[in-house]
This record gives structure tokens, sequence and C-alpha cells, in this order.
């Protein structure tokens, strides 16, 4: 048992953080926090050509066919950086694509989304803001050789730069997976301005969307394909929370050693330590989970599904602490505008929510372990 | 990273594993509060002695002293094969993790032959004499004395929170011998007879009711200076070492019997009603649950980290803090969690055999037990993250 990362990911990961240090600063985070999109076109197209986009997108789609624990290695330095914009959406899209797509379908957007040219999203959230499958009422009603849709969906993600929505709608048969196209006849996207100026939330609203049966991704397990897809989406996340919260960790760790109050530093005081210590007790746990759950689904374990829940749930809980332990320590000067640890503050509730919060992944848990058995 | 067993792990894994099929005893029936039972005592002993006749009595120690040589992933597949087998705990445990590694680390070549055969066979039970009532979290200020007569030392002074004691053969001694030097320069270790002339022993009554650990009390007991480990005024040296095993062990051992409590947890909640119906089928009590299983199985994957970074560095650092500081605080917070879901019935000593209220009130002591949580989180602050000293 190797439970570190490899030589090449730990090259990769080294590598993903000069190059995010270097080409996403926080100033350049602030700047873009205050667009409508959180997108800089060209950061985008640099992070493309570093493979990102297209890091598990497979081979034979232009991607580099990587695996997950190579995802979440670069997904923590992105995390780290503070990284706005659509990078997840456009993953967790991918991974839909990949799973539910036809040969041509893949051909189609994968390629596209390899060399940066296509941003893309997945519209999943209604009003009951659930992330229950089950509780997707937006209907897809066949008519002739096509769909229509006809409703809303909330709190999607860039909706408003991604040139590729996948909406997930109810059809008789069960789920549809419909691919509407930017600029789509009687598609809407309206900005729901949240706490989170880096990930960019939006209420889409299809009237008579007209989709062709032949473009609608004919998988016949479109909810596996789902459910897989928001696996990578949610791992990914979670490597995010853990890169941020290891910024809110360093970033309070040094202002400890060198903030003076009493004549001493003040990280020399127990109070403050005992805060640090547990950070790091924290963000180590929060990793160990996510990097489990990467390599469980890269690897096809038995128990991924519950790993990703517990990653989930865990880090949705810890990452918000270790932003309040930070800002703690800090004092005043933590809960200003000016200091950067109010971004990964925010950062920590909005990825908190998405793809299910704790509270909804420790219901996943308890059905394996109290209904299914399995403690 | 890959987090498969590698072929010799798996080997040994299944070569355990149809081991305890066959070996591992029915588990004990005489209820809780026991641990200065004679029959209790007897049935623990008896399962030391049928791991070393099998040969799986200290095998992370080197072949040439009779272990196996395991290596540190193969020690916790041993802890979590015992798990599985719902194994009895091993009563030789400070001998066998802490006594022994300390001696090959740093014994004579007669005190190895003499005392190592002892603790692998469980024949010679081990405590450790390092508390005292004036020396707790800040040890190095400990004031048993021990002063040079001739050929032996002659050692009188108090110790405290000694576990097995009460049925200690010998016990790794922490005493002053010299009270000008500075406060770590002035300690040495010693294997003691706990059966000498002038060693009493007090047990200590728990509140949970057993009495695991004691008052030991010295009045000039004779120890020959061949019992020394390591050198005159170097024992911080020696007992930091053996901190360090102690550390290295990484609680293991322990996650055994919290995987057994919380699958017993689970099965209970589906028979203890709430609001109508199970409780399992509550959505409190499934959060609840669900928290506890998700933050033990964390636990279990930080070992394995920590398992691997131990084993590439070979040093152990400070990963034993943060696992200590992890599972003392679990421990508290799902007995809270058990009595939550068992309302009156947890505090009964007739309800499942009185194991409820037992581990709520046994849990208490985690978080004091060797190093506080306080100590911990100082180590770590200092140790990983570079903070300055606090005191």
């Amino acid at each position: 048992m190797d439970f570190d990362l490899s030589k090449p990911q730990k090259l990769l990961k080294a590598s993903a953080r000069d190059f995010l240090t270097r080409e996403c600063k926080l100033d350049r985070v602030r700047e873009l926090m205050e667009t409508s999109t959180a997108h800089d076109d060209r950061l985008w197209q640099t992070i493309a050509d570093q493979g990102w986009t297209g890091l598990v997108v497979p081979e034979e789609n232009g991607g580099l066919g990587l695996g997950l624990v190579e995802l979440v290695v670069v997904a923590e330095e992105m995390g780290r950086a503070c990284l706005p914009g659509a990078f997840l959406s456009t993953l967790t899209a991918a991974a839909l694509v990949e799973r539910a797509g036809s040969v041509a379908q893949r051909a189609r957007y994968l390629e596209p989304i390899a060399a940066g040219e296509l941003k893309a999203t997945i519209a999943f959230l209604e009003e009951s803001a659930s992330w229950e499958v089950d509780e997707i009422k937006l209907k897809a009603t066949r008519e002739g050789g096509s769909f229509q849709l006809s409703g809303r969906k909330l709190f999607v993600p860039d909706a408003g730069i991604a040139e590729l929505l996948i909406c997930v709608a109810r059809d008789r048969d069960g789920l549809a997976l419909l691919p509407v196209e930017r600029g789509a006849e009687g598609l809407s996207v309206k900005a729901m301005p949240s706490m989170d100026g880096t990930r960019k939330l939006h209420e889409v609203a299809f009237e008579n969307v007209t989709v062709a049966e032949a473009d609608v991704f004919g998988d016949d397990d479109a909810r596996g394909a789902l459910s897989g897809a928001l696996e990578v989406g949610c791992v990914a996340l979670c490597a995010e929370m853990v890169g941020g919260m290891q910024w809110v960790l360093d970033t309070t760790v040094e202002y400890a050693k060198t903030r003076q109050q009493f004549g001493r530093a003040i990280g020399s005081f127990q109070a403050v330590q005992h805060q640090c210590a547990d950070m790091l007790l924290m963000t180590e746990s929060a990793r160990s989970a996510t990097y489990y759950a990467a390599w469980a689904l890269t690897a096809g374990d038995p128990g991924a599904s519950v790993a990703v829940s517990i990653a989930k749930a865990y880090c949705s809980d810890v990452y918000r602490e270790v932003g309040n332990r930070g800002i703690q320590v800090h004092g005043g000067v933590g809960f200003t505008w000016e200091h950067d640890l109010q971004l990964y503050y925010k950062r920590s509730k909005s990825s908190e929510v998405m793809f299910g919060d704790a509270a909804f992944h420790r219901e996943r848990i308890a059905r394996f372990i109290v209904d299914g058995g399995a403690a | 990273m890959d987090l498969n067993l590698i072929p010799s792990e798996q080997q040994f894994r299944d070569e355990f594993r149809a081991w305890l099929e066959t070996n591992v005893p029915e588990p004990w029936k005489g209820g809780t509060g026991a641990e200065d039972r004679d029959d209790y005592i007897e049935y623990l002993r008896d399962w030391q002695r049928k791991l070393y006749d099998g040969g799986w009595a200290g095998i992370s120690w080197p072949r040439e002293y009779g272990g196996r040589g395991a290596t540190l992933m193969e020690q916790a597949i041993f802890q979590e094969e015992l798990a599985r087998a719902n194994a009895p705990q091993l009563i030789g445990t400070i001998g066998l993790s802490l006594v022994g590694p300390t001696i090959i680390a740093m014994g004579t070549d007669a005190q190895k032959s003499r005392y190592l055969p002892k603790v692998l066979s469980g024949e010679e039970i081990w405590c450790q004499g390092f508390s005292e009532p004036n020396a707790g979290s800040d040890l190095a200020a400990l004031g048993t004395k021990a002063i040079r007569d001739g050929d032996d030392f002659i050692v009188n002074g108090q110790k405290i929170w000694t576990s097995f004691a009460q049925l200690g053969d010998l016990c790794l001694l922490l005493v002053r011998t010299d009270s000008q030097a500075p406060k770590h320069k002035g300690i040495t270790c010693l294997l003691a007879d706990m059966h000498s002339e002038g060693v009493s022993v007090r047990p200590l009554r728990q509140m949970s009711g057993d009495s695991g650990f004691n008052e030991v009390f010295f009045s000039n007991v004779r120890v020959p200076l061949t019992q020394v480990l390591g050198e005159v005024n170097k024992g911080w040296t020696t007992a930091m070492t053996a901190l360090l095993n102690e550390r290295a062990n990484l609680g293991t051992g322990i996650q055994v019997v919290f995987k057994r409590n919380l699958a017993a947890l689970i099965a209970r909640s589906r028979m203890v009603e709430r609001n109508g119906r199970p409780a399992s089928q509550d959505p409190i009590v499934r959060q609840k649950l669900a928290q506890a299983y998700l933050e033990l199985e964390i636990l279990r994957l930080n070992t394995n980290r920590a398992l691997t970074s131990l084993s590439k560095t070979g040093v152990p650092g400070s990963e034993g803090s943060i696992q200590k500081l992890y599972w003392s605080e679990w421990n508290q917070r799902t007995q809270q969690t058990a009595q939550e879901i068992l309302g009156p019935y947890g505090q009964l000593k007739d309800f499942d055999n009185g194991i409820w209220e037992y581990a709520y009130l046994r849990a208490r002591g985690n978080t004091i037990e060797a190093g506080t949580s306080e100590i911990q989180r100082n180590i770590i602050a200092e140790r990983v993250l570079g903070l300055p000293k606090s005191y």
C-alpha cells in the first residue's frame, strides 16, 4: 500500500502551484470577481495550453486521459489560488458527455473542451434546491423528432459564459440529458448574484426550447452517467476546498508568527496555537478523504461512491471551520474587505452547498451504513 | 498512489486471517469493569500465549529477537485483521509496543536476552512508570529519586496513572539521578522488578469503575545498576525513544475497538425507538451515525497516509500527536452520540451488558491519558507548524 503521490504527481502539483502563482494572482481574482462572468479568456486559454481542460478527457478525444488523482492534484492548487471561472463546471459537464454521449457526441463536445474552445455546465437544481435526482421535475416532452423543454433551472454555475448547457430533465422514460447550446431559441440566462464572486450562479429559463432527439445524450443509463459525472465534479471540488484550506492555514500560521501583541508573537500563545493545530488536523483529514475518493473512483473500488460522500461531507464542514478559525486568529484585519481571507471564506460557503452539503452526503452515507448494513 | 495491498502484504493478511479464523477465542462474556478480575486476566493471558505460539506476537520486532520483521504496513494490517476477527485486547501491549522496541534500540545484550522472550510470550507483563503526581504533562519535572549505593540504585518516590501495574512484573521506570543538573539531564531509565521489596501498588479506581491504572510507591527499592536502560542521566533520551515508539503506534489498535463499537451502535439504533419508529430511521440519528462513521473512516485514511510517510522516512514524527488528538476526541463525540440515541437506556449497567455506560465514561479519559489534547496541540503547533514555543 502506498498512500502518497507518485513522483510525476508531485511534479504536476508543483508545476500547477508555480503556474497559478504566476498566472492567477489574487489581485486578478478580485478583478474577475467584479465582472459578470468571472471569466478571463486569456487565463482560460493558458489553462487549456497546460492541458488542464482535457486533463481527464480520454486521449481519443484530444485530452490527456489522466486519472482522478492527477485531477485532484491540479484542482487542489486551483483552490489554493482561488481560481475563478468555469473550470469545475466544464470538467463536470465533460465527465457527463464522456459517460452519456455517443462516439459522435463525445467527439463533438470533448475535443473543443480539451482544446479550451468550449465551456460547459450542467443545469441540475430547481426550486427545491435539492441534489436528489428524484426531485428533478423539469419535463422534456417529445414532439415529433424532438424534445421540448419549458421551465426553469436555478443555481446553474457559469451559465453566463458556457457555450454548452446540459439540462437534466424528466422524460416519460426517466431522466433525459439534453444539450442546449448558447443562443438557442427560447433560452434565457439571468444572474443570481451571490456571496462568492468567483463562481457565478444563474437562473436559466427554457421557453419551448427544442432539442432534436438525435442530439439528446442517448445512454440507456442516464442516471448512472449523471451520478458518475457528479462524483467526478464532487471530488475535484473537494480538492479545491483542500487547497483553499491549505492557503488559509499557511496564511494564518504566517500571521501568527509575525503579529506581535504583549511583546511577543501571538503564535506563542497556546490559545492561538491550538486553533492552528486544529486547522492542520482538519486540512490534512480533508486531504486524506479527498485523495482516497479520487483513487477509489479511478480504481473502480466498490466503496468509491461512499468515499466521495465522505469527502464532500467532511470538506463541506471543515473548509468553513478552517476559515472561521483563520479569521479569528487574524482578528479585525481578517474581517476586512481588503484581506484576501474573505475570498476563501466566501468560496468555502459556495463550495459547501455545491453538489450537496454535508447533511445531504451524510444521508447518503447513512443509506449505506444504516440501511445497507455495511458498517 | 496505490491503496491496494502489494502481494507480500496480501499474503501476510491472508495468512493471519486464516490463523485468526481458527484461533480467536469466544468473546469475553463476563461483562465490563473486569480489568482486575482474575478470570478476565487469565482469558487475556491465554490469548497472548496463543498469539505467541502461532508466531504472531511482536510482529514488528526484528527476526533475530523473535519477531517477524513486519513492515509498518503489515502492522496496520495486523490490527485491522484483529478488528475483523473481533479479537480480545492484548494484555502485553506495553511490553510489545513500547518496552520491547526500546530495549531492542538501547538495551545491552544481557537485557535483551533476559527480557525480550518473556515480553513476546506474555509471561511477564510490563508497566510504564513515567507520570508522577507533580509531573504529568511536564514529565521532565519528575522527582522519584534514585541514589547510588554500591552496585545498586536505591529508589524512593511515587508514580501515578500506571496502567497494568496491578499485574505488572516489571516496570520501565524513570527516576532522578542528578538533582543538580537541568531537569532533562538528571533522569535515568531503569528496568525495575515490580516484585522487589519496597514496591507497593494501590489501584486507582476510575470513574468508569475499573482499576486499570494505579499509584505505585517505591520505598528504598534496590535496582541493580545492570538494570539501567541506556545511560545514567541520559534517561530522557530513552524516554523519548519509548514515547516515539508509543506514538508511532498511531492508534491502529484502538480503531479496532471503535469500529466494533460503532457497528454495535448502528445495530442498536435499529432496535431502539424514537418517535414511534426505529431510531435508525430518525433523520437526526442518521446524520449523527453517518458523521461518526465518516470521521472514523477518515481516521483510517489518515493512519494509512501516516504509515506511508513513516515507512518512507523511518522516523516517527508528529503523526502520532495528530492521530491521538483525532481518535480521543472522536470517541468522546461518538459516545455522546450513543447516549443520545439510547436515551435513558444508555446509562444502564444491565443494558447490552453495560457497554454504553462504560464506554461513555471510559472515553472521558481518552483526551487526558498518554498526553492530553492540549499537549498534542502544543506539539502539532510547535513541531509541525513551526510556531514559537509557548513554555
